[in-house]
């Protein structure tokens, strides 16, 4: 790791990192990007493994999309995720992208990233200067822009352990059943009490606004209530609120906004079910 | 970018290839080793006529690097018969007219292998999910899907 990170950090020209290369490789041959350097990530041991710590999961940066669908553990505490980042692309697509690829990738249509901030995932990130730790939500920073600087290479996402009785969701809207950019996604993650009380939330927005977006006023919506009707409205309505769509050929601002609410609310509904809420 | 040297296993065959370092593996199967069964039909990963196996991993190899099959093992549809005698599925094509112009045929051959050695019985609805990354520009794909579901059948048999 600190090879590659030292070859990035001395390239005077343009250097990649390539993990999955679903994205960057499509960048290349169309022209888009005329690398000098391409920094290729997945033989470095870090980045291959799913990890179970006392403190949650630690997911290498080049782990796949189909390595995360096969690890029990890591589908059964964070299916949100799991299932977000399962809607990439074909099963051909699926051998090979990764989250952290999605994440820097920065399109503001990920659909890994909305259940990444819903879940309070840090990354690990690796660079001439060693090791730092941030959330998600500091990663993109504009559409196809990151905060990483110079030589630095996310070496793995690190998912917190999950409290009794919480659960995880990602929907997202799209005019066909499989293989499409979303026009919106939604990703809630709750944590009930005994009673079925939510006493924590987090709520994030995909393809509504220039990044990913973390909805702390939906979470809010749902804190402290048995997420009733009402809750649920007040989410729905709260997720409208955050967004700062644009109109294209995928849909409407004004769609997007409506849509943001509807999926926040089915998407909360089925992290409250996961989560054992009756 | 330099030209990269690479060892690898096409078909478990060990193969040795120079390529340059933004050469995709796609080019370097049809450009330079001659194994043209898989196609250039989106250069994006979308429509799947380029599919091959690495490591057993089906993905495309227009989104793959040359370089990077350095100590892999990569399967094509080259590999796909013993010989003379064709995979079941190959057959069956064949009894079902599966195919029209036959662009896409061997990466879906590559794909409906790969689906059926993980899920050796799938539903209808499983075919069509697994066979997603696959287009058929001529739209025949009730044909293909029947195929597939009738060499699932014989090769559970066998």
């Amino acid at each position: 790791m600190k090879e590659a990170t030292g070859l990035l950090a001395r390239e005077k020209g343009r250097a990649f990192v390539l993990a999955g290369g679903t994205d960057l490789l499509v960048r290349l041959r169309t022209g888009f990007i005329e690398p000098d350097l391409i920094v290729d990530i997945k033989r470095i041991t870090a980045t291959r493994s799913i990890d179970v710590r006392s403190n949650g999961f630690r997911i290498g940066a080049a782990v796949t999309g189909a390595e995360l669908n096969e690890h029990a553990k890591l589908t059964k505490a964070w299916p949100g995720v799991v299932e977000a980042a399962n809607l990439i692309g074909s099963k051909q697509v699926q051998g090979r992208c990764t989250m952290t690829g999605n994440l820097c990738n920065a399109s503001p249509a990920a659909d890994s990233v909305p259940a990444l901030m819903a879940a309070a995932a840090k990354v690990v990130i690796v660079g001439p200067k060693g090791k730092r730790t941030i959330p998600v939500e500091q990663v993109p920073v504009a559409p196809g822009k990151t905060s990483l600087k110079k030589g630095e290479i996310i070496e793995s996402i690190l998912l917190p352990k999950r409290p009794p009785r919480s659960g995880d969701a990602y929907l997202r809207f799209i005019p066909r059943t499989e293989m499409d950019i979303a026009v919106v996604g939604a990703a809630v993650s709750v944590t009930l009490d005994a009673k079925g009380m939510c006493t924590d939330a987090r709520v994030a927005l995909g393809a509504v606004a220039p990044t990913v977006v973390l909805v702390p006023e939906a979470a809010k919506a749902l804190i402290g209530t048995k997420m009733d009707k009402a809750a649920l409205d007040a989410l729905a309505a709260a997720c409208s609120a955050a967004c700062r769509p644009i109109d294209d050929k995928r849909g409407t601002s004004e769609f997007r906004i409506k849509v943001a609410g509807v999926l926040a609310r089915r998407a909360a509904q089925i992290a409250r079910k996961r989560a054992g809420g009756k | 970018m330099s030209a990269i040297h690479v060892t690898t296993k096409i078909n478990g065959d060990v193969v040795d290839y120079v390529c340059e370092a933004d050469e995709t593996l796609l080019d370097v199967l049809r450009n330079r080793l001659g194994l043209t069964g898989a196609k250039e039909g989106c250069s994006t990963g979308d429509c799947g006529a380029c599919s091959v196996t690495i490591d057993g991993r089906l993905t495309c190899s227009c989104l793959v690097l040359g370089a990077e099959a350095d100590g892999r093992e990569i399967g094509t549809i080259e590999g796909m018969a013993k010989g003379d005698e064709l995979h079941p599925l190959q057959r069956k094509f064949l009894e079902h007219a599966a195919l029209q112009c036959g662009i896409c045929t061997p990466g879906i051959l590559v794909a409906a292998k790969s689906l059926l050695e993980h899920n050796p019985k799938p539903t209808e609805t499983e075919v069509r999910f697994g066979l997603a990354g696959n287009l058929c520009r001529c739209t025949g794909y009730d044909k293909i899907v029947r195929a597939v579901m009738d060499a699932a059948q014989e090769m559970r048999r066998a």
